[in-house]
Parts: structure tokens; sequence; C-alpha cells
């Protein structure tokens, strides 16, 4: 199952790498995990998707707390959050096929915010899903190339008055024996 | 003695701002952490660090003991961190010096070990150059690290300073290091020490949950065949006295992981020893056959649960545990206690019913007295056996009221001194657990030394690690301290070459080892030693190594093919035990030389 998991940290010089390396030795997979300032100046924030179970999700979050410039770790998976991801892709176009391409990016809210006579550029912006789909639906045109974001997360308003430093799941302890889930305080 | 939370030494220096260089804030900042004790090797990067100690060595306030190798000064430091339940602290220059580190600071980061490591490295404006003696260090050095920091501003060093002693300490101890540009060293900058630290992502001690110490008493309250498993936690929180006190109030037997040697006297009744790997085969099957498990300070390693799922199956299992990160790692608990020792067990203690547990205990004596009599140190007594002279070592220092140390190196040695040895109490015992370092022994030794001149300090090595590390014998007469080394040497890689006998049908490759003339090496750094090679000279050799001032050497060229036992095989459950075999078809002799 994928986790959503968002991170707190100091902005110095080598946070990132210190988060990374932290998870590539304990070997943690990770889907994807993207970096930006938060509200705070000074401190940056990092939303992560991450593979695996209940245990795992549970090991990143300690595991990423203990990174001393690591403020605040959340583990939003069951709550209500805004999943988004920002993709930008380039396709191919011929006279006949640009109207085509055009109209699924309109079905998909996306927009085009590049063209010329060989590709166009469609920025998409949604829920990792839709932007699969999307691609899916683009790739027979032929993608010439393309970046995505991987995913960002805010959870819903009145779902932010949860949050504290350290909250979420102390591991309890029998959780993943008997099978129930996170315990999100 | 122990690594509990304490101030910072009140060294009473005035803690108004000063203009000082960025060398003598290092020093400055030292002190102010009750510092008097280096462990270093100079170089480049770090010479104004070195010119500004002048002052400080002169003048008597800090000692400098300078190392012949800067991976033995890392484990000087944890050496005398471990001995001392303080900070150990280490210096050494750039690129080489710094590498040179890494297996010493990982050695004390995977033991939980307080150690602070400053690093010189090239001025700020060659950094990223490949500069000579450049090394990314604190990209080399992050994995092993509790966190460390590169200085490039003079405005940050105090603070640095502070925060590196005060995450060392605090919590679950570690390895900080700090890497100080040389431009920064040079610079003038204002110096004061008055901050207050602001780490808001740093949790060292984290809140007790009475509801959690309730549902771990609910749990032990019910328990038929009750067992505790205590680690390293307990001598770091200082809590050997509260755990006795729980073990005789509520009849418990105790199970010891390495580190935990000597967590309650291993003459006490309730004591099994160490379990796991080399426990002995009722250490293990009381884990295997208990109905509670109340592990202690203890992290689940590989080596003490053998096969994950079926380690203590039938077991409920409370885990009471400083570093959250720990709960739930190896092992899900049933309970965990997340916390201080030092607060968990005295909360726990008055919600533990008296008990006896007699059929349960009745049951494990018969298991250890099976155990005793297939004990190799009951036939083997013709040659020279490891077994007899660790044992013959805890009879000589149990003569001495002085305080005993015993450094152990990795190996079969290191195994040998955990069974026959017997501990009176934690923090008696200093060996490389978590990365099982080779080397470690004589340096630990000598830093454990240097903490205490007055202690009894025995360096146990086998031939093969004793020759990692020796050049610190230099380092021993230097700084002319009494350490006593015995080595244990059996012409092999001992511990590789048991498992080559065992799982690679006695082929040897890489295994056998000649050593020099230990005597004659120890001489050329006039270190009176002595050779063994009967059990009769055994008893004769500890007096004199005892009656000795000063350090002393002793060469025990012991059979070759003794293997430790029992063995619980990698991969397999703690109750699969390879057994000690029945004397007469022993340890089969395989006819391959030692190459000495
Ligand atoms: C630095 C290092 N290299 C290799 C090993 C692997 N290793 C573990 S025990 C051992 C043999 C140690 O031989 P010796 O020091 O003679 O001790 P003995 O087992 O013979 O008592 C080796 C090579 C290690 N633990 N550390
Ligand atoms: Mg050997």
């Amino acid at each position: 199952m994928q986790y959503t998991l968002v991170a707190w940290m100091r902005d110095k010089p080598g946070v990132l790498n210190r988060v990374s390396g932290m998870l590539r030795r304990r070997n943690f997979n990770i889907d994807s995990l993207q970096v930006s300032h938060s509200e705070t100046p000074g401190i940056s924030r990092m939303t992560f998707v991450v593979d695996g179970d209940e245990r795992v999700a549970d090991q990143v979050v300690k595991q990423l707390r203990k990174v001393v410039d690591v403020t605040a770790v959340e583990d939003i998976t069951n709550r209500l959050a805004i999943l988004r991801e920002l993709a930008l892709i380039r396709v191919r176009t011929t006279p006949e096929t640009r109207g085509e391409i055009m109209q699924f990016a309109e079905i998909y809210r996306a927009q085009i915010v590049d063209v010329n006579t060989e590709n166009l550029v469609v920025q998409a912006v949604g829920t990792e899903d839709k932007v699969d789909s999307l691609i899916e639906l683009l790739r027979p045109f032929g993608i010439e190339e393309m970046v995505r974001t991987g995913r960002v997360a805010l959870c819903r308003g009145d779902e932010r008055a949860k949050k504290k430093r350290h909250s979420t799941s102390i591991f309890k302890a029998a959780a993943s024996l008997n099978g129930s889930g996170h315990d999100d305080q | 003695m122990a690594i509990a939370k304490r101030e910072p030494a009140n060294t009473g220096y005035d803690l108004g701002p000063q203009e000082m260089t960025g060398s003598q804030m290092i020093w400055e900042s030292l002190l102010r952490e009750g510092v008097q004790i280096v462990f270093g090797h100079p170089g480049g990067a770090i010479l104004p660090a070195y010119d500004a100690l002048a002052e400080y060595e002169g003048d008597g306030r800090i000692h400098h003991v300078l190392v012949r190798h800067e991976q033995c000064a890392a484990h000087m430091a944890d050496g005398f961190a471990r001995a001392t339940g303080e900070v150990g602290v280490c210096i050494v220059t750039s690129g080489p010096g710094a590498t040179n580190l890494v297996t010493g600071l990982a050695t004390a980061q995977m033991d939980s070990v307080p150690v602070v490591a400053i690093t010189g490295q090239v001025p700020t404006s060659l950094l990223g150059t490949d500069a000579f003696q450049e090394s990314d260090v604190v990209g080399v050095t992050q994995p092993v690290c509790k966190h460390n920091y590169l200085v490039t501003d003079i405005a940050e060093l105090p603070l640095i300073m502070k925060e590196a002693f005060y995450i060392a300490r605090e919590g679950r101890p570690g390895v900080v290091l700090v890497d100080v540009c040389k431009d920064v060293q040079i610079e003038s900058g204002t110096f004061r020490y008055d901050f207050d630290i602001s780490l808001p992502g740093f949790e060292p001690w984290p809140v007790v949950s009475s509801d959690e110490v309730q549902a771990a008493a609910d749990l032990l309250n019910e328990a038929e065949r009750p067992l505790i498993l205590a680690g390293h936690g307990i001598h770091l929180s200082n809590t050997s006295e509260e755990l006795l006190q729980l073990v005789e109030k509520a009849g418990i037997p105790v199970v010891t992981t390495l580190l935990g040697t000597g967590n309650i006297p291993e003459t006490h009744p309730l004591s099994l020893g160490m379990g796991g790997m080399h426990g002995e085969a009722f250490a293990n099957r009381a884990v295997q056959a208990c109905d509670v498990l109340v592990a202690m300070g203890m992290r689940f390693d590989d080596r003490i649960t053998g096969r994950l799922d079926r380690f203590a199956a039938d077991a409920k299992i409370i885990h009471f545990e400083l570093d959250r990160a720990e709960v739930g790692k190896n092992i899900v608990p049933d309970v965990a206690v997340v916390g201080d020792l030092a607060e968990t067990l005295p909360a726990y203690l008055p919600l533990i019913k008296e008990r006896r547990h007699q059929d349960w205990v009745d049951t494990l004596n018969e298991w250890r007295s099976e155990t005793d009599e297939a004990d190799i140190i009951q036939y083997e007594v013709e040659e020279l056996i490891p077994p007899y002279v660790i044992r013959q070592l805890w009879h000589a220092t149990e003569q001495t009221d002085k305080r005993v140390i015993v450094v152990t190196d990795v190996g079969q040695h290191q195994m040998w001194e955990s069974q026959y040895y017997i501990h009176e109490h934690a923090g008696m015992l200093l060996t490389s657990g978590g990365l099982g370092t080779m080397g470690y022994a004589l340096p630990a030794a000598l830093g454990a030394q240097m903490s205490d001149r007055e202690a009894l300090v025995w360096c146990v090595a086998g031939d093969g690690g004793f020759q990692m590390t020796l050049q610190e014998l230099a380092t021993i007469q230097q700084e002319r301290l009494p350490v006593k080394i015995a080595i244990i040497n059996n012409g092999f890689l001992g511990m590789v070459r048991q498992w080559q006998q065992i799982f690679y049908d006695k082929r040897y490759v890489g295994t056998p080892i000649l050593s020099p003339d230990y005597v004659k090496l120890a001489d050329a750094y006039d270190i009176p030693a002595a050779v063994v090679r009967h059990p009769s000279e055994v008893v004769p050799v500890l007096e004199r190594a005892h009656s000795t001032d000063g350090p002393f050497l002793v060469d025990f060229q012991v059979k070759e093919e003794v293997n430790v036992y029992p063995m619980v095989a990698p991969g397999a459950a703690v109750d699969e035990l390879i057994r000690r075999p029945k004397p007469g078809y022993v340890q089969g002799y395989s006819g391959v030389q030692p190459s000495w």
C-alpha cells in the first residue's frame, strides 16, 4: 500500500541529503519525494510516498524523526487531504492530431502552455491517477519529453487543527498483529 | 559510571562573551563540557587548533593523547566514554585523518556510545575543489553519526560545539562529528557559551505514558514463565539496581545481551547469562519457553534473536526502550513502554506483584545443570584451552580491590570471555557488540585506562584483532598506562575458522594467521611480557602480571582448533543449537597447521 508522509525540516545545506541518505541506507521503498518551502521561513516541507505495509510506514516516520534537522513528521495517509501532482508533457503533433490532443487536455482540465508546429506542452495538475491516465491517452501521439513533480499534499481545513508536533502513531504495539490501522491521534 | 541525563560539568568558567580565534573556541568549548582528555593526531588542516592547544596543555587543563592511527583515537574516545559515561572526544586532521576515523565512529554509534569527533577541513575557499587532503567528511560519516556539522562560519562555531555535546549525550547516546574549516580555526570572533539549545526536531527524552507502564505491569503480573532480556540500556540509564529489585520482587530470571553483560551479577541465581548466537542453551531455551518476555533497553539484534519468526514465538513481548524507532523495528511487541528506563523502571516496580515462579525457575536450573555437565572446562584439562585461561583470569581479578574493566576484541575469545568470565556488574565488560570491530580492544582499553589510572584494565584480544591495532603499544608506553594484555593466540582467525569448519567443510581459506614473537614485540616497546603454553603456567603468569607495575603482556598460545559452543547457525532459531560435542570426539583436529 502507498502511504503519504509529510515532514518539516530545517532549511540547511545537506538536509535533503541526510533524509534521502537515511531512506536509502535503511532500504525503504520511496515512490516519490518532493521538497519545497513551507509557510515558515527556514523550514522546508517534504512529501513522501512510501510503498510498504503499516510497519514500514511506521518505521519511516520514526526514522525520519531521528534525523536531527527534521522538526516534525506526519503520516496523513488516513486523513482527508488534497493530493496533487503537476506534470509537463511535450507531445508530438501534426496538423491532424493537434485538435484531438487539445480536446483530451481540455477534458482533463489540463492547459496547453507551449505550442509550435512540431509539438505542444500540456500542463496537467491532479492526482497521480489522473495524470497517469492523461499520459496514457497522449502516449500514442508520441511523448517527446516529460517531467512530473511527484505528490504534494495538504490536509483539508478541519484536519489542520489536528496537526501538532510529534503527533501520530507511537506505534501501537500490537497494531500490525491484529490488523488495526494507524493511530492518528 | 552510567550514562544518565547529566548536566555539563559546572566548570566555573566565565560565560561572558570574549574575543578569540576559532581554534581557541574549540578548546574553550571542551573545557565548558568538562573535557580534560582528548585523543588525536595532528595534520595540516587541524594545525591551528593544535597550535592553540599548547596553552591548554601547558597549564594542564587539557591532556592530549597522541595516537598511532586515527581509528584508535575514536576507539579510545569510545573506551573512555564507556568507562565513564561521559562524552569521549577525538580530534584529527582532514582527508585521510578523518576517513581513518570512520570505523571507530561506526563502532561507537552502533553501541550507543557518546563520542564527539572534531576534524579539520580544508579552508572554505577550497571546499569542493578536491583540494589536497580534502574529503567530504560530513558526507562520509553521516550514516555512522547521530548528527554531524560542517563549520564554515566562525559565528556558528560555539553553538555548534554546544549542540554537538548535547546531541551526543542526551537521549540514546551517539556520535557527533564537527568538521571545522581551517580558515574558521584561524579567524577571530566572539565566543560565548550561554546559549539555550533549541532543537525542535530532537526529542531525546520521550514523555513516559503511565498507561503503557500499567499495561506492561498487567501483562507481567499474569505471567507464569516470565523472562527479562536486558540490554545495554540498563547500563546507560544506570538502572541495574532497579532491575535487581524487580527481578527479586517478582522472581524473574534474566538473560542479557552481550552489551547487557553484568546487568545483574552473574553469580545471582536468577542470572542466566548471555543469550543469542553463543548464549548458553538454557538461556536460549528460556527465551523460547517463556510466556512473557520483558525486553529492556535492547534492540532485538539478529545475534540475540536468531530467526525472527521463531523468536519467543509463544511469548507476549513487552519492550522497554528509549529510542522509539527501535520499537517495532525488528519485533513488534505486545506492549511498548517508551522512555528512559531511569523513569519507567521505578514507575513499573510498585505495580509488579511479588511472585516466586518456582516451577519455572526449577526447570531452568535443571536445564542449566545439563549444560554444566557437558562443559568443556570440566574435561579438557591437559591442554591450554581459552575457556580455562578466561576462567583463571576471572579468579585472578576477583582477588583485587581495584575496579576491574575487561575489554575484549572480536572473535572466539570475545565469546569465551562472555561465557567464562563472571561479571559482577554492568560496565565491567567493554566490547564492540553492534559493529563487531576487530582491533577494538587495545585502543579501547587504553581509553578506559586513561579515565581511571587506578583501575585494573585487561585487554583480551585474539591474535588476529591484536595485530590490527598493536601499534598503540607505543601509546600505552607514552602515557605510562598499566594496561594488562592477554592475547588468546590460537594461530587462526578463530571465529572465521570455526565457521569454515562447520559451514564450509573445513576449508581454512585465509584464516591461518602468523604472529610475531609477542614477547620480543613487547620488549621492543619496553613492555614486560611472557608466553604461556601449558595450563599450569596460567595462574603464575596472571599473578606476575598483577604484581608488575605498569603494563604487562601475555601471549597465551592456546590449542588451535577449539570451537565456541553452543552455537546458533545464522538464520536458525535460537533453540536450534549446535551443542558442545561430548568428550571423546571433541574439537576434531583437521591437520591444518596454523602458520606460526
Ligand atoms: C575489522 C574486522 N574485520 C573482519 C572481521 C571478521 N571477523 C570476525 S571474528 C574474526 C576472527 C578474529 O580472529 P582473532 O582476532 O584471532 O580472534 P579469535 O576468533 O581467534 O579468538 C574475523 C576475521 C571483523 N569482525 N572485524
Ligand atoms: Mg585467533
